[in-house]
């Protein structure tokens, strides 16, 4: 391509330094920054459903609360405990990936991508529950629980899968980024002098965690009582 | 006398040898196009593309005009409504939006800060394919028969009642604000990590400060429309109920949203274009930027500031009065940095060697109808005026002087400024100022009938008028005539001068600033060695007195 034409002796120096960085350094505050700003931008995503949350929660709060009450409360906690882990084995990841060692990088990676299949199989049983249950927002929806919330509860519902659905949207990415890592770090591509990939992917793999961890308290937790 | 009798015009009509290496002849074939990371070519990809896109709002907009050259609109009025929603959509989204950053932001910013490129040259590219795929969605909608619920795609029309293709134009608009996310991105860490040694932030051009509060705003605000409209796709093919008051939805919540984006969007799109204008009025003034750290700073406020007006736009659709009178507030407060913007130009100016250039000319119109523009606006943001101006015309005449006398006339004026860098050669230049003339006539022929239309009560968006208005309107089309002439010719004669113009060399306009230390058209990775810089921007020396 066009700048390898013209600068092919600064490539000679480090494989992983692009032609229009001054070092590694400058290179890897850039990704850095970037993956930041990037994860800036995330949060406002899934905050334009968060402030349709907060302000139908705000009206409709009895129908609110009796949604909750159907909410399947264990596995959501398990799912949580899940992506607790999968936080854990991804940052053993990254630490791996700095330390050059191979064999406990490909172990973190694969022990992550097992916990986010875990959470989205557990989360396909959900919905599938809810959709046994007409719990699904549109004609067959059915709420004999709370029949005088019968509109107001399908607004949630909605919330409920468009938020819990963006983020499994998300994790899906996440994993197929996981997979890329995984064939990096078979080729042992990573080690002390360059990690930022495997960085870069724990920071957004972190930060899906963590919406899950908003998420989980705000669907299922608020006005659960038992 | 001394300055301007030794500026030379630095053309040349020496017939040209075996060119030099630059970033256009470096490699040839349409993969050396498609492929690139080279932030110079993905510009001109760019520049392709919203020119396209530009031509075919610019079709509606023309059509639009001729409908309403007769009180009952020459067209029925489903049509209309189809090419007005038509005529916004393409032109907010597909042109204003990404003008200036992704074509001369994207062209000049690394070389204004001594970068190579862009940070993330691969993402830049990618941002580009996003773009195209956007505005393929955008192109598809067209082709199917439009859409018909206005720019705003507003609920709960967008979401029950049209029967347009609403999915693939909010896809299409969808998908193109990810590529306005990348390239804000882009911007940022570009100006954050790859600045020159000696480049400190009270160096940068004002250019770049202007990109950088743009990039600011195209990161926090784009992905909230994109969650927006999201939302209303949902709604529309699953009849969920969030924007449907039968369910206890509100309609109203996807114009709070809506506009949280839309309106920090104009800046967005207006302030790359006050960019330009602190460049080309420092240039052709010979004179350091008066005021340079208010102008710099104007920038951020108007990017924070920006982010808290939104609820102007929603003064008469159920908004509390508590709430309108905070709104109308803050929206009188955002008018101060613009003010402090056009205060520091006209004092640039003053006791400068002014010259008239054609860039210069485009500044001149800049100045003068973005001031009208700008004071219009607080019409709208006082709340008494704004409940009788806010359905009529007065609003679209307010909009047009911000967006085509300030931004699309910006963006003429970087075009002509730097042109000479991007395509090594030089236009015509009787021809640039009849067409910069042309355009501030068409343009005022244009717009200024319809301050009187909306004045007068003619309403927005309606497909027909009362007979008295006929003469305002056919005033207006006319002057929409000559404004689409008037974008035409630029468009000859900057092709042609591609092609056959006279070569030019490095720094034509004797401009200060980086970009006119490197060749022209410059080599692909900008400079044979990173610069170092020690000056100040703008450094053009002292003033010598100009007598008589």
């Amino acid at each position: 391509m066009a700048d390898t034409l013209v600068a092919p002796h600064e490539a000679e120096h480090d494989p992983h330094l692009r032609h229009h960085f001054a070092n590694a350094d400058q290179q890897l505050d850039s990704a850095t920054l970037g993956m930041w700003t990037f994860l800036i931008t995330e949060v406002l995503f899934f905050g334009g459903m968060f402030t349709a949350y907060v302000i139908y929660r705000s009206l409709y709060h009895d129908a609110f609360a009796a949604t909750s009450m159907v909410m399947n409360v264990p596995l959501g906690g398990i799912n949580t405990g899940v992506l607790i882990c999968s936080s854990l084995s991804m940052a053993l990841a990254v630490r791996a990936a700095q330390l050059g060692q191979r064999k406990a990088q490909i172990i973190s990676l694969l022990l992550t991508m097992f916990f986010g299949v875990v959470f989205l199989g557990v989360k396909a049983y959900e919905y599938h529950e809810k959709y046994i249950e007409h719990l699904i927002p549109g004609p067959n929806f059915q709420f004999p629980e709370a029949p005088q919330y019968f509109h107001n509860a399908q607004i949630l519902f909605f919330l409920y899968f468009a938020m819990t659905g963006m983020h499994a949207v998300h994790m899906i990415i996440g994993l197929g980024l996981l997979t890329f890592l995984l064939i990096g770090a078979y080729r042992s591509k990573y080690g002390p002098t360059y990690f930022t990939p495997v960085e870069m992917i724990g920071l957004y793999w972190h930060f899906v965690d963590v919406v899950w961890i908003f998420l989980f308290p705000l669907l299922y937790l608020i006005g659960h009582t038992k | 006398m001394a300055t301007l009798a030794t500026r030379p015009t630095g053309y040349s009509d020496a017939p040209s040898e075996e060119e030099p290496l630059n970033y256009l002849n470096a490699t040839h074939g349409w993969k050396s196009w498609l492929l690139t990371v080279d932030h110079k070519r993905i510009a001109l990809l760019y520049l392709f593309s919203i020119t396209l896109m530009f031509f075919m709002g610019g079709t509606f907009a023309i059509l639009v005009r001729l409908h309403l050259t007769s009180p009952n609109g020459l067209f029925s009025p489903e049509v209309y409504n189809r090419l007005f929603s038509m005529h916004g959509i393409v032109m907010v989204f597909f042109f204003l939006v990404p003008s200036i950053p992704a074509t001369l932001g994207n062209f000049l910013l690394p070389i204004m800060i001594g970068a190579k490129d862009l940070a993330f040259p691969r993402i830049n590219l990618l941002s580009w394919y996003i773009y195209v795929l956007g505005a393929a969605f955008a192109i598809y909608a067209v082709a199917r028969g439009g859409v018909d619920t206005g720019w705003t795609f507003y609920t709960p029309y967008s979401t029950t009642y049209s029967n347009s293709y609403v999915l693939a134009a909010a896809f299409g608009v969808f998908v193109a604000g990810f590529s306005s996310i990348l390239t804000g991105l882009n911007f940022i860490v570009t100006v954050h990590k790859m600045r020159a040694p000696g480049m400190s932030w009270g160096r940068l051009p004002l250019f770049v400060w202007a990109h950088y509060a743009t990039g600011l705003i195209q990161i926090l605000g784009t992905p909230v429309v994109a969650i927006a409209l999201v939302l209303v796709g949902m709604e529309r093919v699953m009849h969920v109920g969030i924007f449907d008051p039968r369910v206890g939805g509100d309609p109203i919540l996807f114009q709070h949203i809506f506009w949280f984006y839309s309106h920090p969007a104009v800046y967005i799109m207006i302030l790359p274009g006050m960019g330009i204008i602190s460049e080309v009025i420092s240039c052709f003034s010979r004179k350091r930027v008066f005021g340079y750290d208010f102008i710099a700073a104007s920038s951020m406020g108007i990017a924070v500031l920006g982010f808290l007006v939104w609820g102007h736009h929603m003064f008469i659709t159920g908004e509390s009065m508590y709430t309108g009178v905070v709104f109308s507030f803050l929206s009188f407060f955002v008018a101060v940095p613009s003010a402090v913007k056009v205060f520091n130009w006209m004092a640039t100016m003053y006791k400068g060697s002014v010259t008239f250039d054609s860039p210069m000319l485009y500044a001149f119109a800049f100045i003068g109808l973005f001031t009208i523009g700008g004071l219009t606006g607080l019409y709208l943001s006082t709340l008494a005026t704004n409940v009788t101006l806010h359905g009529t015309y007065f609003v679209v005449a307010h909009f047009h002087f911000v967006m085509v006398g300030g931004m699309v006339v910006a963006f003429l004026a970087g075009l002509h400024f730097w042109w000479p860098k991007i395509t090594g050669r030089m236009y015509n230049e009787p021809w640039a100022k009849f067409a910069a003339l042309l355009v501030f006539l068409g343009f005022n022929l244009t717009f200024l009938p319809q301050f009187i239309l909306g004045y007068l009560g003619m309403p927005r968006r309606y497909s027909a008028y009362p007979p008295e208005f006929q003469t305002l309107n056919v005033l207006s089309s006319a002057g929409a005539t000559v404004l689409g002439v008037a974008f035409i010719i630029p468009m000859i004669y900057l092709t042609y001068a591609w092609f056959f113009g006279p070569k030019v060399g490095k720094n034509p306009w004797e401009a200060k600033g980086l970009e006119w230390e490197v060749a022209s058209p410059p080599i692909t990775l900008n400079f044979e060695k990173t610069p170092t810089v020690t000056e100040e921007a703008y450094n053009y020396g002292p003033v010598e007195e100009v007598i008589g």
